[in-house]
């Protein structure tokens, strides 16, 4: 099975500032797949090299096999939905989604007709007469979609397409981009910042830092093998516990994760397979579905613990702060992170 | 990278539009290299050459006998800008452009503060349309209409007669170094002139920069204890003088570089601008022109330097 | 901001000012249509039509009408052209001496006019090329570049340049990105542009009495009438005619590029 898109070792400089440095990415045929990572981590940059909007500086990049450095974006076999949509403000709905075809020389007949067959795809019949203006932020994102689509891509890239959309919108979208996906069978590659966003929707999910990548994984895998503090940091909240605690509490590493909803609070001694650790109730922050509290240990660590409000009788608090506490959780809730040692440079 | 790609590319039958496509696309300096030949040979051999050609005059030597030139390297054309006629002409223009400058700024700051503060939507737009129109409206015409206005039994004079300003007019035409037998041969009619054709120049950038100052600021200082009055003079005006230095430079230089208005309305005697048409033409005296021209460069560049202190290129 | 009122003294002074600077070119309409024949009287005497039927009876008049119409066309045409490809190369890149490249293109209208008409005048000696209909339009084409310049870049720095990256993400190559995407965004800036730097072209008077040799255009024209006093009814219609030649450019070129850019240029004469 031939790759969808494959980077070996590829760099891009913007003079001395390297966007992505030395990446290699193995992208299947038909996944979901995501780039996830705060804003110049160069996953952007990553999908542009794809595109064909920029040039590698180093490494080679194939598209489903096709060795794809010097060939210009309109031979690419992949098409973009851009994050501000880009939708040509002189022409109407219809005229936006046939350009592909126009361009490429397919007859009027057939344009109109793949058009608004792509329309129909993305819930938009009978909006080919209006101009882009005249548009809702979901209906333009949705034209983008389907003006991508209509040339039946086999890679779609898709460039922060939700973020300009508001939360219930964004969430509706989600599910349907996911449907869509299924339904055509090709490869989606989904740029975002948003880990929610990226957890929910993709098959593998790369995790994006200073140009480099520090985890390719499935979506449980990111959250439960987090391998290193980065993405142990931005991939939901963490506990990274690190130096003479960590290898009391852990044994031998250097530095380990725990997730805040694997810790309990135990009054007095906790059982004995569990790992303790004791500490004062510093702050505590009602959340809804749960509650977070802040234990200050006594090395001085602040440690997370939230707890899930699930019993309906829960009334009140049941700790106060200033309240002297034991932190317990399961030794197999302990990540050990590799890229530890590196941190300290 | 490029051989890559051929090697595994299908052999696909490309037609010569596309192929260029590719080849720019592979190459943008290529590409932003054929954009710029064309303007940079104009502007390079055309223009520039033509400037340096012209300092390049400035140091040939002009016989007053044969009057003629020869090539001969000479210093004297720039060391004669320093006799008192030549040095004269340079004071008289520049006095003009610094009064005009000044003036100007005392015009339109009303307009400009009226614009930038008590203006929204269409009557902002008006006034917008209102300046731009007499800013662009053709130069030459605008010179004209006012030797209309100024000459003997014309709309000023009719003015003047009717609102009984005779006496005072007679007082201001016979203050020395303002004056003149007429308006139209003073000094004041063409500081007017140039007053008038120059303004629009000046208002919009003090609008713009006024535009620019958040309302917050305002409520702020207001909030403070500030009557208007010190809102004004402590906020409003300070942080308005970028857009006067940057009107200012329009101004002065567009007055220091022109020979049109002298010659049509005020008394005689040259201006920057009318001595190198002179010294070019009637005189044929190429070099002393070429040297000329480097007042107003050095004046502008000093100015240039004076008002980039006030923040006046922020506010172009 | 506007919350409170302007005074009485402001309002006078920005509507008086408004007026100050319209009232001259308001005179010349009136005068057009004077029934005087030599003096400049006011108020006038009588309203008439007759010297507009004198004025274009004139061959001397037709004939600098037609060559400033020339001139102005092809400069706005060679304006058009450099200035658009100017404006493609720097908005997006950055490289070594890209400004110096801009500054040079403003420099012809910062400039005071006499160097840069005497900068042309002795080069054009030198190469012996005879002053003429030629040497006006490349003086009034440098200047006018930096005025579409200016109209073309705002526009692009406005376009999105993912519409660009669009297009050709969609299958347009270079031609038919520039066919189909860019020209239709730019049309109206450089329509703008052209009209601009037409009407400074046709109304040029400080370069071009370096540049025109015998030739003399309609600004030329007006200014050598002055020391004629006989024919003050023909040359306040030919006044007129260049004013309104210069005011309607301004106009269109105004409601064409409404919403964010000015039409100021970097204006200057």
């Amino acid at each position: 099975m031939t790759h969808a898109v494959q980077f070996s070792q590829v760099s891009r400089l913007f003079g001395e500032v390297k966007a992505v440095d030395r990446v290699s990415i193995d992208i299947e045929d038909g996944e979901f797949f995501s780039m996830l990572g705060p804003s110049g981590s160069g996953k952007t940059t990553c999908l542009r090299l794809i595109a064909g909007f920029e040039q590698p500086s180093a490494g080679s990049i194939r598209i489903h096999g096709q060795e794809a450095a010097g060939l210009p974006p309109y031979q690419r076999d992949v098409n973009t939905v851009f994050q501000d949509y880009a939708l040509f403000p002189h022409m109407n709905v219809q005229d936006n989604v046939a350009y592909g075809l126009k361009v490429k020389g397919v007859g009027k007949a057939e344009r109109i007709k793949r058009a608004d067959e792509a329309l129909s795809m993305v819930a938009l019949e009978g909006y080919g007469a209006r101009k882009p203006v005249q548009l809702s932020g979901g209906q333009r994102q949705r034209v983008a979609l389907a003006r991508a689509l209509v040339n039946r891509p086999r890679v779609l890239l898709l460039d922060e397409p939700l973020g300009a959309l508001d939360l219930k919108l964004r969430e509706q979208m989600q599910s349907e981009l996911k449907k869509l996906q299924r339904q055509l069978g090709i490869t989606f590659i989904f740029v975002t910042h948003d880990q929610t966003e990226a957890l929910s929707m993709s098959d593998r999910v790369a995790v994006f830092n200073r140009g480099r990548i520090e985890q390719v994984d499935t979506p449980r895998n990111l959250y439960m093998k987090p391998a290193t503090t980065f993405v142990a940091e931005f991939v939901g909240t963490s506990n990274v516990v690190r130096g003479e605690l960590a290898h009391a509490l852990s044994g031998n590493p250097d530095a380990f994760s725990i997730r805040p909803e694997h810790i309990r609070f135990a009054e007095g001694v906790g059982a004995s397979h569990e790992v303790q650790v004791s500490g004062v109730l510093h702050d505590i922050q009602y959340q809804g579905s749960a509650t977070r509290y802040e234990v200050k240990l006594d090395n001085g660590q602040t440690l997370t613990v939230s707890q899930a409000n699930d019993q309906w009788l829960d009334t009140g608090a049941r700790y106060q702060p200033g309240q002297r506490l034991t932190a317990c959780w399961a030794r197999e809730a302990m990540i050990v992170l590799r890229d530890a040692p590196a941190e300290a440079h | 990278m490029g051989q890559t790609f051929n090697a595994s590319a299908p052999t696909q039958r490309q037609s010569p539009r596309r192929r260029f496509s590719n080849l720019l696309y592979r190459r943008p300096n290529l590409y932003v290299s054929l954009l710029l030949i064309p303007p940079l040979l104009w502007f390079g051999a055309i223009y520039l050459g033509s400037l340096l050609g012209l300092l390049w005059q400035g140091f040939y030597t002009f016989d007053d006998f044969s009057m003629t030139v020869t090539p001969d390297l000479t210093l004297a054309n720039f060391g004669a800008l320093f006799n008192p006629a030549n040095f004269d002409v340079i004071r008289r223009t520049l006095t003009m452009a610094l009064a005009v400058s000044i003036a100007s700024a005392i015009v339109a700051f009303p307009i400009a503060y009226y614009m930038a503060r008590y203006t929204t939507g269409k009557t902002k737009a008006f006034f917008y349309i209102a300046v731009m129109m007499p800013m662009w409206a053709s130069y030459i015409v605008k010179a004209y209409a006012w030797t209309l206005l100024l000459a003997k039994g014309g709309v000023a004079q009719w003015f003047v007669q009717h609102l009984g300003w005779g006496p005072m007019l007679q007082w201001l035409l016979s203050v020395p170094g303002i004056g003149g037998s007429t308006l139209s041969t003073s000094h004041l009619g063409r500081f007017m002139v140039f007053v008038y054709i120059w303004l629009p120049f000046m208002i919009l950038p003090i609008q713009a920069s006024l535009e620019r100052l958040p309302p917050s600021l305002l409520h702020a200082s207001a909030d403070l204890g500030a009557t208007p009055r010190q809102t004004f003079m402590q906020v409003i005006l300070p942080l308005s003088v970028p857009g006067i230095a940057a009107g200012s430079i329009f101004t002065f230089s567009l007055t220091l570089g022109d020979f049109i208005v002298p010659q049509l309305i005020g008394p005689p005697g040259y201006f920057i601008g009318s001595m190198v048409y002179a010294q070019q033409g009637a005189i044929g005296n190429m070099p002393m022109a070429a040297a000329f021209t480097l007042v107003p460069i050095v004046l502008i560049a000093v100015y240039l330097a004076i008002v980039k202190r006030l923040g006046a290129f922020d506010a172009l | 901001m506007h919350s409170e009122k302007a005074s009485w003294g402001l309002k006078i002074a920005a509507w008086g000012g408004l007026v100050f600077l319209h009232f001259p070119i308001l005179i010349i309409f009136v005068y057009a249509f004077n029934t005087e024949d030599a003096a400049f009287s006011f108020p006038p005497k009588g309203f008439t039509l007759k010297w507009i039927s004198v004025a274009f009876a004139r061959p001397d008049v037709l004939e600098s009408i037609k060559l400033s119409l020339q001139i102005a066309c092809v400069a706005t045409l060679i304006a058009l052209v450099l200035g658009t490809l100017a404006s493609a190369a720097l908005y997006r890149r950055d490289f070594f001496g890209k400004d110096g490249i801009s500054l040079m293109l403003i420099l012809p209208i910062a400039l005071p006019g006499i160097i840069t008409g005497l900068a042309l005048l002795s080069a054009f000696k030198t190469l012996g090329i005879e002053p003429g209909m030629f040497t006006i339009i490349v003086g009034h084409a440098t200047f006018c570049v930096v005025i579409v310049y200016n109209n073309v870049i705002a526009r692009l720095r406005r376009t999105s340049h993912s519409l660009i990256e669009a297009s050709m993400d969609l299958g347009a190559d270079g031609w038919q990105t520039f066919r189909y995407i860019i020209m239709p965004n730019l049309g109206s800036a450089l329509l703008a542009g052209g009209m601009l730097a037409f009407a400074l072209s046709f109304d040029e008077i400080i370069v071009t009495t370096f540049t025109a040799g015998h030739e003399r255009t309609l600004p030329i024209w007006l200014l050598n009438q002055l020391s004629r006093p006989r024919d003050v009814p023909v040359t306040n219609v030919v006044a007129m005619l260049v004013m309104m030649v210069t005011l309607l450019p301004i106009l269109g070129a105004y409601y064409l590029t409404r919403g964010g850019e000015s039409v100021a240029g970097s204006g200057g004469k």
